[in-house]
């Protein structure tokens, strides 16, 4: 039980005549180890609700609770709690300030009191971990390609050597190549390292690819909480809160429409692929 | 922290003071800001006071929300304070080493303040009842004799408009900044001023250049859509004064009378 949440609720800017709740009386807890991916029509709290998990923001009411201590309990130290639950934000590249790729990512562990040479160590590491070859490591971050830069933010995080990686849809404005292989190296930390994995996405393809489980956030509330095959079963209230299953899920809706024995719970492609095979009697 | 700044913040409901045409609410503001410096008796500070917290009130902002305003003048506060304190020369009444507080001094310190605190909640209400795009509006128009000497009022007036709507996105951005650099563990509370200021480098940086890109994403969509300056550029909610408005001219005849009258007879 790595990350338990406890009736979180969070109204912005409260008091005023732009109150907003954000999030309405959410609970949930996440095992060590698992890879979970967090959807919701834009709005719908995701943000607010992962900067929560490691005390950027403070819950206006509820608990959070980190290996079972409440992070805001007496004492507890966020600075720790941060290098354990490592956040990689929305555009992480918009954070990128040094003069060298190297150093940007040493910034993370100097700032943990690490020495010199220890989080030159972890940054060459983790840089590695992204796939950032040796060459760019001298490079200034801001020459480097939208990609790229991207790892190298990735990385800063990484480096902090956290327990749980949160990213906030790390391959927005990625091309399809960059999307990939982004995601491929998280699926290999949370594979290799073992590491909890919150992914926030809005691709339904990647997060039936990736996740274990589905965290589905609708007007601050969590509607669902399941496995992907479980959630996307729910497809006809996903399109009521503007999302959606996967495009082969439809497919396969379909063909079963038509009479074809496939199953209903296909949310790849490459289920698909096996299903449709097997029709045609090849396995 | 960093949303506290509501300087340049509209703030979204119906009051009188909102409806009001942009040009008397600069006029109105300015006059006030000039009334605070001819201000020296305290009767004069009671007038005002009265003024201001009747605008409060009428503006319907919540009290709460123009004083966090403050938070960001709080440093520069200190500093005059303490200036005309310690540096006031009169009849003492302590001393701590060599600072000298002095009767006039804590007078003068007491009306600084004071003058400081109303400049700020005045201008603020001025920004929280106007969308910076009507404060522009009132800008422009107001003075537009001065293109007849060839003052770009209109680019002037542009540029103040779009300074003013980056505001809250900046503030916001810094905000992103802050979070994510605390996510990669970084500490902008604790340390002495060359720790602070070296902490800010992180913030500064990432944001200078957001800064940057945003002004040319900016100008690239204005000038997609034809913008050329102020020539030959019509409105689409021309300015016109309602009764409201002579109204709101009276009462700062009104109150100016008052404060000149303070000043002149007490």
């Amino acid at each position: 039980m790595a990350i338990r949440a406890e009736h979180l609720t969070f109204v912005y800017n409260q008091g005023t005549a732009l109150e907003q709740k954000a999030l309405d009386d959410v609970s949930f807890e996440i095992p060590d180890g698992q890879f979970v991916g967090v959807i919701g029509h834009t709005g719908s709290g995701k943000s607010t609700l992962i900067q929560h998990l490691n005390g950027l923001i403070k819950p206006t009411s509820g608990k959070i609770y980190y290996n079972g201590e409440d992070i805001y309990g007496e004492g507890y130290s966020l600075k720790t709690l941060r290098s354990k639950v490592g956040l990689v934000f929305q555009y992480p590249e918009h954070q990128l300030f040094e003069v060298d790729v190297i150093s940007d990512v040493c910034y993370g562990p100097r700032n943990l009191g690490l020495s010199p040479e220890e989080a030159r160590q972890r940054a060459e590491e983790a840089l590695r971990l992204v796939g950032m070859k040796e060459k760019y490591w001298q490079q200034s971050p801001f020459e480097l390609s939208g990609g790229q830069k991207r790892r190298v933010a990735i990385a800063g995080v990484l480096a902090m050597n956290p327990d749980v990686l949160i990213l906030d849809e790390p391959t927005a404005g990625l091309d399809p190549r960059g999307r990939d292989e982004i995601l491929d190296e998280v699926k290999e930390l949370h594979k290799k390292r073992g590491m909890t994995i919150l992914l926030v996405s809005h691709s339904m393809e990647d997060m039936a690819r990736y996740a274990q489980r589905l965290l589905v956030m609708n007007h601050g509330r969590k509607a669902f909480d399941g496995t992907p095959k479980e959630v996307f079963e729910h497809y006809k209230e996903l399109e009521s809160m503007g999302l959606a299953a996967p495009q082969v899920t439809y497919i396969a809706h379909a063909l079963r429409e038509r009479g074809l024995a496939v199953e209903e719970d296909i949310t790849t492609v490459e289920e698909a692929r096996d299903a449709i095979l097997r029709l045609f009697g090849k396995e | 922290m960093i949303r506290d700044i509501t300087i340049g913040q509209y703030y979204p409901v119906d009051s009188v003071l909102h409806r009001l045409d942009p040009r008397t609410k600069l006029f109105g503001t300015m006059a006030f800001i000039v009334s605070l410096f001819l201000a020296d008796h305290i009767l004069s500070y009671v007038v005002a006071t009265v003024f201001l917290a009747v605008a409060i009130r009428m503006s319907r902002v919540p009290l709460s929300f123009m004083v966090r305003g403050l938070k960001a003048i709080v440093f520069l506060l200190l500093i005059s304070v303490s200036f005309n304190l310690f540096l006031t020369d009169g009849e003492e009444i302590f001393h701590i080493w060599i600072l000298r507080v002095t009767k006039e001094g804590v007078r003068m310190a007491g009306f600084m303040a004071v003058r400081l605190i109303y400049l700020v909640v005045g201008s603020s209400i001025m920004t929280l009842t106007t969308t910076p795009n009507q404060l522009t509006d009132g800008l422009e128009k107001s003075l537009g004799f001065l293109k007849k000497v060839k003052v770009p009022v209109h680019e002037i007036a542009m540029m103040m408009s779009i300074a003013l709507r980056f505001i809250p996105i900046l503030v916001e951005e810094t905000d992103k900044i802050m979070k994510a650099q605390m996510a990669r563990g970084a500490d902008f509370e604790s340390g002495g001023l060359i720790q602070k200021a070296k902490s800010m480098v992180p913030l500064l940086v990432p944001l200078f250049i957001s800064a940057f890109r945003r002004a040319t994403d900016l100008a690239m969509a204005m000038e997609a859509r034809c913008y050329h300056g102020g020539e030959g550029r019509t409105k689409m909610k021309p300015l016109r004064y309602a009764p409201r408005d002579r109204v709101a001219y009276a009462a700062f005849a009104v109150y100016l009378a008052a404060m000149v009258g303070t000043r002149v007879l007490v």
